[in-house]
């Protein structure tokens, strides 16, 4: 008798986009991106094609930073 | 509400890149300039090298993007700044959201504990496993292979350091805070551990080992002649020091900047809500007084 009725539950909004929650992600993801700029790019893999100008132009502080670079 | 600590984390994220980019310039600099001049020196002696067996000088040639006078003041100014602001912003999320799950820890007890815990997983850690090299060490090559390394060492400290925290946390009600914080230290460092063990050393990356032999690191070794004489000497061991010495204090000087500026920040912040409302209170209360300084000033010192 007892049928499985889908209700309506709190479970799915849960997770609201607050200001807060935003701010917080943005930030994070900016950092991160920040990051891989300074890290990464235009060595291992390579956003704006073959151009190396970030590379060099940061060299010294990817080095000092500790990211491997060329 | 929120910005406020962001804005506050942001900055004194900025601060503590230009505090390690002083520090950088001043002591760390003459040393990169001397790993270029060595990788310099070793390319003319590896042409001259060539040149003696019969080869055609290699196209190798390193095309100045910027000048070394870019490099060594600017480049490195603007790395290390924006490294710390990203660093700040990194820190004041984990920060916010901790601290709302935490509100009983002090503000300036929690940056310094956070804090301290970025300066371990993000850099000490992965430093353990692949240390800061200089110009000159590392082929360039294997520079994919080494960034996803290096990239992989970081996010698995970072996450062995979030697991190991969870553990403590469960664990403290059980065999207390102490106990269960040098458990959690011992689940942290066997994670790495085992991390460390599995990842290759970049000496055994890609063609390293068929082109250079078998060594653990890329750090040049001696560039011998046909006949088995040293042409050319190895990285020198003192410099190679210095530079990775000066990472680590450079890394140093930014988390302790960003622990301890952001904790004052953060005290003061903390504090500021009661200000405000005892302010306004004061100031419906006695309408003609001239609004007083100091109406905070008992309830900051409570703070």
């Amino acid at each position: 008798m007892t049928t499985p009725v889908a209700q309506p539950r709190q479970r799915s909004i849960s997770f609201p986009l607050t200001a807060r929650r935003a701010a917080l992600g943005l930030t994070a993801l900016l950092s991160l991106l920040l990051l891989y700029f300074i890290g990464v790019d235009q060595g291992a893999t390579s956003l704006f094609g073959s151009d190396t100008h970030i590379h060099e132009f940061v060299h010294d502080a990817r080095h000092f930073i500790g990211f491997p670079c060329h | 509400m929120e910005f406020r600590y962001i804005y506050r984390g942001l900055g004194v994220g900025l601060l503590g890149g230009l505090l390690a980019f002083v520090f950088a310039r001043i002591f760390a600099e003459p040393f990169i300039q001397d790993a270029i001049d060595y990788e310099d020196g070793r390319h003319e002696a590896q042409e001259a090298l060539d040149a003696a067996a019969g080869l055609a000088a290699g196209a190798h040639e390193h095309g100045e993007v910027f000048s070394r006078s870019v490099q060594r003041n600017l480049g490195i100014g603007v790395g290390m700044a924006l490294f710390g602001l990203a660093v700040g912003g990194l820190f004041v999320v984990v920060y916010l959201i901790v601290s709302r799950r935490y509100p009983d820890i002090r503000p300036r007890v929690l940056a310094a504990l956070l804090a301290g815990a970025g300066f371990v997983g993000i850099y000490l850690v992965p430093f353990a496993k692949y240390p800061a090299n200089p110009p000159a060490v590392g082929h360039e090559e294997t520079i994919g292979a080494r960034s996803a390394l290096y990239v992989t060492m970081v996010a698995v400290s970072v996450i062995a350091l979030g697991l190991a925290v969870v553990v403590g946390r469960w664990l403290a009600g059980r065999v207390g805070t102490w106990n269960a914080s040098l458990l959690a230290a011992v689940v942290f460092l066997v994670l790495v551990g085992v991390a460390m063990a599995l990842l290759p050393p970049f000496g055994h990356v890609g063609s390293n080992r068929a082109e250079f032999g078998d060594f653990a690191t890329e750090t040049p070794q001696p560039l011998t002649a046909p006949d088995g004489t040293i042409v050319y000497p190895g990285f020198p061991a003192d410099l190679l020091f210095r530079f990775r010495f000066y990472s680590v204090i450079s890394q140093l000087v930014l988390w302790a900047t960003i622990a301890l500026a952001f904790g004052q920040l953060a005290e003061r912040l903390a504090a500021a809500p009661a200000r405000r409302q005892s302010r306004t209170a004061t100031a419906a209360a006695d309408r003609p007084t001239v609004a007083p300084t100091t109406a905070g000033a008992p309830t900051t010192a409570a703070g």
